[in-house]
């Protein structure tokens, strides 16, 4: 095949992908609820500071990216730090775990108190605490930080210590009869069979740790130059500017949506050769 | 009876939940034997595998080796691969482990990839593979260090017929090659006939030795063998071991 055929068949292959009913079904409901909102808007003459028309919505995401932007980029920010923070502590706690079923017993309860505590409930006393800690500029970013890696913990630690104690019963004997150090078994049997369950649980993650950030956001309120999106629905709300409300609402969840579409892609990528959920199975 | 290998003197196992798998159990396995042991489901045949293989604790009792500091290999019944990992990186492990230096082997695992006839599939996932393929690269993972003694645990018993009887025809073959010392779990007593130069028939409640057949054909054996006289006899010999055991106790 040469290379301008193969290249019309691949965009005849993805165009397909697009035609699909998988993704064709879903986008043509989505496309008629905007269409009945907007009508039903327009109709009832509701004024847009109770209910904007997503025509209206999409407008003023145009004219107001300006600034709903760099604000989204800071939650963002605090997103990607706190998120790297739960899987690098998660992963710790988790082999720190299975290396003796004492420090689980004893520490795993308190994991557990960490995951059940209602962040909106603790957010202002981690930001009076890390203000007394680290003072001036930086001083949010961390206690929100804080927040959004609370949140994020717990799904990675119990999926990854779920995934290290789910190895194969014999390939851990025969480890054993090979004479594997601990450090082996772990790096060539614990971790590889642990991996479809870390990557579930990052992918559960990376959405909370959006939410802890946006829930976090809302708590502290701060505003200045270092304020994230949820600052920006919160002040939308108190000025009535419920379209703009909409729009950083929108940018919100289409980051939300972003996160978990791209880890379910490296989920896919790092699975693609051996496990059930990433295999294509033609029956 | 040659040299014994492996002595296995009043071995006792009482797992912690209670479960007394075996009491007072006494073997010897002589040096380049095959011996099989065959059994109803609980009567401490896989148990006996595991204690030689060092998995596990005795209770009580000792198992003498001869000599000391035996190369072993382990093949278990569901084959025991890793998914994540190629044919080749799976034969490879026990190597790896080791620490053996990458050229031995490369050379080593080609080598028991070609022993097991799985040429070509290298590079394969054992997802790829069938039952029977999958249970050649558990066999070419347990022959890539160079074992003096085998131990399987009913390698076979997820297998059709058909391949059984060819897995069966290419694990002869590899002995007779190798000269391991081969301790090899059963339910199956056809199969024990056909491979051993020893069948031990064990019973179950406390796991027992009933009977301890030997199975006087020369070998190399050919699929002839199982259509002779002497087969049949070891067979009826055997089975009806297993029945006499199971009718003098234990509900069923």
């Amino acid at each position: 095949m040469n290379n301008r055929s193969k290249r019309f068949s691949m965009l005849r292959g993805s165009i397909r992908q697009i035609l699909s009913p998988d993704l064709l079904a879903p986008l043509l409901v989505g496309i008629l609820m905007l269409g009945v909102w907007e009508a039903g808007v327009r109709i009832s003459g509701i004024p847009p500071y109770l209910l904007p028309g997503p025509v209206l919505v999409l407008q003023t995401l145009i004219t107001d990216w300006g600034e709903l932007f760099p604000s989204l980029l800071i939650t963002l920010q605090i997103t990607i730090v706190a998120f790297i923070a739960a899987v690098a502590s998660g992963l710790l706690v988790a082999i720190l775990f299975t290396q003796s079923k004492w420090i689980e017993r004893s520490l795993f309860p308190y994991a557990v108190i960490l995951q059940t505590t209602p962040i909106v409930a603790i957010a202002p006393l981690i930001i009076i605490w890390v203000r007394q800690a680290v003072p001036g500029e930086g001083s949010t970013f961390v206690s929100l930080v804080i927040c959004a890696w609370i949140v994020a913990f717990f799904p990675i630690l119990s999926n990854t210590v779920l995934g290290l104690n789910s190895a194969d019963h014999n390939l851990l004997n025969l480890f054993q009869l090979y004479r594997s150090s601990r450090w082996q078994t772990l790096l060539y049997l614990r971790l590889p069979s642990a991996l479809p369950y870390i990557l579930g649980g990052l992918r559960i993650s990376g959405g909370l740790a959006l939410i802890g950030a946006v829930v976090a956001e809302f708590v502290a309120g701060t505003g200045g130059t270092q304020s994230g999106i949820a600052y920006q629905i919160l002040i939308s709300s108190f000025n009535l500017q419920i379209p703009r409300m909409f729009a950083a609402l929108l940018m919100t969840t289409v980051l939300g949506v972003a996160i978990f579409a791209g880890l379910t892609l490296l989920s896919d990528i790092l699975l693609k050769n051996w496990h059930e959920s990433a295999v294509k199975q033609e029956n | 009876m040659p040299n014994p290998a492996i002595t296995l003197s009043h071995i006792s196992k009482v797992y912690a939940n209670g479960t007394i798998a075996l009491t007072d159990f006494s073997l010897d396995i002589g040096e380049g034997q095959f011996v099989s042991l065959v059994g109803p489901s609980g009567c401490g045949k896989s148990t006996v595998l595991r204690m030689i293989a060092g998995l596990g604790k005795m209770s009580a009792g000792n198992i003498d080796w001869k000599p000391e500091q035996r190369k072993l290999a382990f093949v278990f019944q569901d084959a025991a691969l890793m998914p994540w990992a190629t044919v080749q990186d799976n034969v490879r492990l026990p190597l790896k482990l080791a620490g053996t230096s990458k050229q031995i082997a490369n050379s080593a695992v080609a080598e028991a990839i070609a022993l097991v006839n799985l040429q070509g599939f290298e590079k394969a996932y054992p997802r790829e593979l069938s039952g029977g393929m999958k249970m050649r690269v558990s066999i070419a993972r347990a022959l890539v260090t160079q074992p003096e003694v085998l131990l399987m645990d009913e390698p076979f018993g997820a297998l059709d017929d058909m391949t059984r009887s060819k897995l069966n025809g290419d694990v002869l073959d590899l002995w007779l090659q190798k000269q391991w010392t081969v301790v090899f779990v059963t339910h199956n007593i056809y199969e024990a006939v056909y491979l051993s130069s020893r069948v031990i028939v064990m019973a179950s409640r406390p796991g027992r030795v009933v009977a301890d057949v030997a199975i006087a054909a020369p070998y190399p054996r050919t699929e002839d063998f199982r259509s002779s006289s002497l087969y049949n006899d070891c067979c009826r010999k055997i089975s009806h071991a297993l029945a006499a055991a199971s009718t003098d106790n234990s509900p069923v």
